[in-house]
């Protein structure tokens, strides 16, 4: 339970990707707002000029036109122009942020809803690997760290780097050998920053894919409450948790760390070459060779450069976090959808609603690569209109089975048609809405039960026929209940609505099934939540309204075998046999064990009761 | 008010007047909470500011010292001086450095001290708020109270509590220094304050309500985040993707116009301070102008007003910066403390009793129950279970049978009248004790995770692999996880290592096997068995069950087959009561479900 996720992601890609590179893949979001993002750098430029140019300004007002020739209009000048530079000022930094901060929010927007599209896309089998915690916080954190990287990161980089270079031209135009002095002095701090540039990036993709553990764990914690509670694991699921929080923060100080002595450096090497060239300075001053107006403008030039050397820091550190957020963004975007629609998709000739299977294997391939075959070799046909019942232990793969036809995981071998189509060359959706499933653990949506019951329904359905096929719905899934809450049929449900029961889910979750009249139903276990009064309701219905639809359903016991025409029998990952329930039970032994408990238990149960 | 408004109006934007003053107090109280502890570390981490800047200060002054005083005396000849001075620079410059990281970890220590601190208390507060709690309040909520809320906070602290003291610190010095040279200045400085206040203000009352809306909105993109990818085989299935994307991208969309709207409103703040800075210089040039032809004021003074002025404002962008933090912060903590301030409505006892020799003898008396302030479900019920015997107890959906199960697992308590375990009131055990005695097994078998060990392992932490195995081999678990590709130890997340609802159902067993409890509580448990997995429980249930108590609810009267008493409920009253044979003979509701079930066989 204690961050087994952690180990698995937090590993981390720590192979390094050029910056340049990972920048590049920002392109396309960025390019059309790059215009403004320019303009807001100009005016992020030219506020700082402004800011610089006041004092300046100021005091060659006062000394030069005031204390010259001292008149009101005099004064009123000068403070005209003052309240003017105040205005500019404060207007293009007003710019800036316009031009910036829109935008920026606009590409996070941008990538977050893309990021959720392509995840609602990518295959069962990626979201069976990920917690949807590691998800969020990409989804999240990740991209609000890269507006304000965009929005302010970027531009005061660009910014400071642009301030840092003048300065240095400037220092050189005083004094070349000052100037040289400090140049040199900045090998050292390139060379810090290459270390702090590997440090750093792996803290924190580290701490990235720690905080997203840790979102997956309090995922967990709440989703998992009622087993948590019932074994009294409070405690233990807490120091799980303690633990993983504990090395986010250890991760988080490792980095406070790293950019402490980073910045330590950044501080200390300039200012030691200042004080280096200030004893020079002073020596060649005093030997005649550099005048004293040099120096001082040379040390002024330096004091306006400190800062923001001393930003880079900061900022080369958030630039760093940065790539890393994209990088895992990226990583996700990166997987490869292998269930898609085909280029050219095919539609069936005839929509007859058969369903055959060809020679279909199944296997799970783990991270070693090793398969573990769930399904050997299986041969299909249902035939049209037929109620076909799918019987096996647990574990034999009737689920798997079931998942292949409406495409949610793919054969790894063999065809799965469907009107006579193989699956994969039909469009995705036009598939999915000939088939409608009731899965075994049933996910309702936050909305009401209408909404879910209708919402595989046709879309063209007038306000009456929909009242009409909802209220038939829940009539043969035995959901009369629905009536009966606070709101009725518009009662919200699901994660921010009312909770119902296990039996009161699967209701809704078959009428969905049912509400959607397709033409294929793929039924797991429907009524395995239902006890006997109501299993035997619904079934009675179900059985009038699965007439003439194409019917796979998983059955765990006689009384959900009712329902078929046939019964297929799954074994090692075979098809065992097809037959009627009754033809089966008399020939098949392996059908006897598997669903018939009465027959071979019969004496035991009497000795029992007679105990 | 005397109950705390808790989580109630979360969703809220607009508060009333009580409302607003409450959340707000509650948000600060909780923040005070959180600093207070780091208390040394905060005087540390602001001396370490002030020596920081106290160093950085000596440079200028130092290089002023060594053009006025070190290169007169160097024309001297006296190069010692211009050693001292020199020496003086660098160790001051590294003194900088070095304190500067210093106050760098320091400020992170700080940080990552309360953000810990606020993860560990909202964690451990979410698992000891009752299932009643859970049930309303959705999991997406709490992952959002325990992600994007948090990291406000982180932001907050981030900005830096300490440099605003430096800040604050700065601009009183600088202020002092105006009024020294000039008092009357420095009175048109200080009557600057009076708009920066105004826009302070005028900022704080809008903000306040676009950051609460801001975490009302994050929650919601959040939920919908978390409900799309927990339930994406049915998104995929019913084809919800086109219908999903449009309301995301719908929230996304509010989520970001609320972000604009909040920086633009900074966009305001921050530059209308930059310009009542300038303004105020503009005005004290005006002042002084007039003063200087007055002959009133010498030039020399002028500038150093001026430029004093100019700089008592630089700040104020740093200061706004925290300020906005701290609004953000106080909207996510107004969520936070809400959720914190709920209570748990099954509470620990005071002082808890202990049961010496668990035999497992429930009994409930004048037993009344209902949910929350709802009507009430099982009315005035008296039942004793005697220690060892197992129960099954049956009746339709709805009827009050996992009502029954939840009450002995305390998930909800009595309404009024007793429960009691071995004559101990059960909420007067510690939950500890309670849970070693009481276990519960639901249907939905949820998975943590981790391996498939780990997962049967929580029924017993500590337990040996031997023991873990055999419980796995009890339930009839054991052949499929070994079939597994790394056996007990796949991964039940990673690829391969899924398993089938029936299968979790398995291993949630083995659970419970291992936790070994006196009473056992089944609840819709084996649903998702096929028969002879089925069977394979139940034999293992008749061991382990030699002589323990055990509640079991089932829809299929399968299970009655090792039941020596059954229960059948319905309307949230018990109307049989009897041993199987004697109810089937009675020829009462049992007997007509018992002939259902028998029918539904073949």
């Amino acid at each position: 339970m204690r961050g087994i996720v952690a180990q698995g992601k937090s590993s981390g890609t720590a192979e390094a990707v050029p910056l340049s590179r990972t920048l590049k893949r920002l392109a396309p979001f960025v390019k059309p707002v790059l215009p403004r993002l320019i303009g807001g750098f100009f005016c992020a430029l030219g506020a700082g000029i402004v800011a610089l140019a006041i004092p300046q300004v100021l005091a060659k007002l006062v000394n030069d036109v005031l204390a010259v020739n001292g008149a009101s209009a005099q004064v009123w000048y000068a403070v005209g122009i003052i309240t003017l530079l105040g205005f500019v000022e404060a207007l293009l930094i007003f710019l800036r942020r316009q031009f910036v901060l829109n935008p920026a929010a606009g590409v996070e927007m941008t990538m977050r809803v893309g990021f959720y599209k392509h995840l609602q896309r990518l295959p069962v089998a990626f979201h069976e690997r990920w917690g949807s915690g590691q998800l969020l916080s990409r989804s999240m954190s990740d991209l609000s760290l890269l507006r304000r990287w965009l929005a302010f990161g970027a531009m005061m980089l660009i910014v400071d780097t642009v301030t840092v270079i003048t300065g240095l031209a400037l220092m050189f135009t005083h004094s070349w050998i000052l100037g040289l002095l400090f140049l040199l002095g900045s090998i050292p701090i390139a060379i810090k920053a290459y270390h702090f540039r590997n440090d750093f990036r792996a803290a924190s993709r580290l701490s990235q894919d720690q905080a997203g553990d840790l979102a997956t764990a309090v995922e967990e914690s709440v989703h998992g409450i009622r087993v948590i509670k019932s074994f009294g694991r409070g405690r233990d699921i807490y120091e799980g948790f303690n633990e993983q929080a504990k090395s986010l923060q250890e991760t988080e100080l490792s980095k406070a760390r790293t950019l402490a002595s980073f910045l330590l450096t950044v501080v200390a090497i300039p200012e030691t070459i200042l004080g280096i060239g200030l004893v020079i300075g002073i020596a060649q001053v005093s030997a005649g060779t550099l005048s004293v107006g040099s120096l001082v403008a040379f040390f002024a030039i330096a004091a306006v450069i400190a800062i923001p050397v001393e930003a880079m820091g900061m900022l080369l550190g958030m630039t760093l976090s940065t790539k890393t957020a994209l990088e895992r963004h990226f990583e996700v975007m990166d997987s490869i959808n292998d269930i898609t629609s085909p280029e050219a998709p095919v539609r069936p000739a005839q929509y007859s609603g058969a369903v055959q299977l060809d020679h279909v294997r199944f296997a799970y391939p783990d991270d070693a690569g090793r398969a573990r075959p769930i399904l050997a070799e299986i041969n299909l046909q249902i035939r049209p209109g037929e109620t076909m019942a799918l019987v096996g232990i647990t574990g034999s793969g009737k689920s798997t089975l079931l998942n292949l036809v409406p495409r949610l995981q793919d054969a790894t071998a063999g065809t799965v048609k469907v009107h006579g189509v193989d699956v994969r060359d039909w469009d995705l959706d036009e598939l999915r809405t000939e088939i409608a499933v009731a899965f075994e653990d049933t996910t309702l949506f936050s909305t009401s039960i209408r909404e879910n019951v209708l919402m595989g329904a046709p879309g063209d359905l007038a306000a009456e026929q929909r009242e009409a096929l909802l209220a038939e719905a829940l009539d043969v899934a035995q959901a009369h209940f629905a009536y009966q809450l606070a709101d009725g049929v518009d009662t919200l449900i699901g994660e921010e609505g009312l909770s119902l029961s296990g039996g009161q889910r699967q209701r809704i979750a078959l009428a969905r099934a049912i509400a959607a009249r397709p033409r294929v139903l793929v039924l797991d276990d429907p009524l395995s939540a239902l006890d006997v009064r109501t299993e035997e309701a619904v079934t009675e219905r179900l059985r009038s309204v699965l007439s003439g639809t194409t019917t796979l359903v998983v059955a765990h016991r006689p009384s959900t075998v009712v329902l078929a025409d046939r019964v297929a029998l799954l074994r090692d990952g075979r098809i065992d046999a097809v037959g009627s329930h009754a033809n089966l039970l008399s020939t098949n032994e392996h059908y006897r064990y598997v669903i018939a408990s009465l027959d071979e238990n019969e004496p035991e149960i009497r000795s029992e009761v007679a105990r | 008010m005397s109950r705390p408004l808790g989580v109630a109006n979360e969703d809220a934007v607009t508060l009333t007047g009580a409302e607003r003053k409450e959340v707000r107090r509650r948000s600060f109280r909780l923040l005070a909470a959180l600093a207070l502890p780091q208390k040394k570390l905060f005087i540390q981490t602001i001396v370490l500011v002030l020596f920081t800047n106290a160093a950085r200060v000596l440079l200028p002054i130092l290089i002023a010292l060594a053009i006025d005083w070190t290169l007169p005396q160097v024309r001297q000849g006296n190069w010692a001086a211009l050693g001292l001075t020199g020496g003086a620079y660098i160790v001051c410059a590294n003194l900088a450095g070095v304190l500067l990281s210093w106050y760098i970890k320091c400020a992170a220590r700080i940080s990552q001290a309360m953000l810990l601190d606020l993860r560990q208390k909202v964690f451990r507060h979410t698992q000891r708020l009752s299932l009643e709690f859970h049930e309303s309040y959705t999991s997406g909520r709490i992952i959002s109270r325990q992600t994007s809320d948090l990291e406000t906070l982180r932001e907050l602290l981030d900005q830096g509590v300490s440099e605003l003291a430096s800040s604050c610190v700065f601009i009183v010095f600088t202020l002092i220094s105006i009024f020294a040279l000039d008092w009357r200045s420095g009175v048109v400085v200080c009557i600057a304050v009076l708009p920066v206040a105004v826009l302070f203000h005028w900022y704080q009352s809008r903000s306040e309500v676009l950051y609460r809306e801001s975490r009302v909105v994050s929650a919601r993109v959040i939920s919908t985040f978390v409900e799309t990818m927990t339930g994406i085989r049915a998104v995929k299935a019913f084809r919800r993707e086109r219908a999903n994307d449009a309301n995301y991208a719908d929230i996304a969309g509010q989520y970001r116009d609320n972000s604009v709207r909040s920086f633009n409103l900074f966009g305001v703040l921050q530059p209308g301070l930059v310009l009542i800075g300038n303004l105020t210089v503009a005005a004290l040039l005006a002042y002084g102008g007039f003063r200087i032809i007055d002959g009133t004021l010498a030039v020399g003074v002028m500038v150093a007003i001026l430029l004093a002025a100019k700089r008592v404002f630089q700040p104020m962008d740093e200061i706004a910066m925290f300020y906005s933090s701290l609004q953000s912060a106080t909207a996510a903590l107004e969520k936070v403390s809400g959720l914190l301030e709920e209570e748990p409505t099954v509470l620990e006892p005071r002082s808890p009793r202990s049961i010496d020799r668990v035999r497992g003898e429930l009994v409930f008396q004048d037993a009344v129950f209902g949910y929350g302030d709802g009507p009430v479900v099982m009315d005035r019920f008296d039942l004793k279970i005697e220690a060892g015997q197992t129960v099954a107890v049956v009746g339709q959906t709805g009827a009050g049978k996992s009502t029954l199960a939840k009450l002995i697992a305390r998930f909800y308590d009595l309404r009024s009248g007793s429960l009691e375990l071995d004559a101990v009131p059960i909420s007067e055990l510690s939950n500890i004790e309670l849970r070693r005695h009481v276990v519960m097994v639901t249907q939905e078998a949820f998975l943590f995770s981790g391996t498939v060990a780990e997962n049967i392992a929580l029924g017993r932490p500590g337990a040996s692999l031997e023991e873990i195995h055999d419980a796995a081999r009890a339930v009839g678990a054991h052949e499929f996880i070994l079939d597994l590709p790394d056996g007990y130890d796949t991964d039940v997340n990673k690829r391969g290592g899924r398993v089938s609802a029936g299968q979790r159902q398995l291993i949630s067993f083995a659970r419970a096997f291992l936790a070994d409890p006196a009473v056992l509580i089944l609840d819709e448990a084996t649903s998702s068995l096929d028969i002879p997995s089925e069977r394979a429980v139940q034999h293992g249930l008749q061991t382990l069950l030699g002589n323990r108590t055990a509640l079991i609810i089932a829809h299929r009267l399968s299970t009655v087959q090792i039941a020596d008493r059954v229960l059948v409920v319905h309307d949230g009253k018990i109307v049989e009561d009897g041993s199987p044979e004697e109810l089937i003979a009675a020829e009462g509701r049992f007997a007509a479900l018992h002939q259902a079930w028998l029918d539904s066989l073949v």
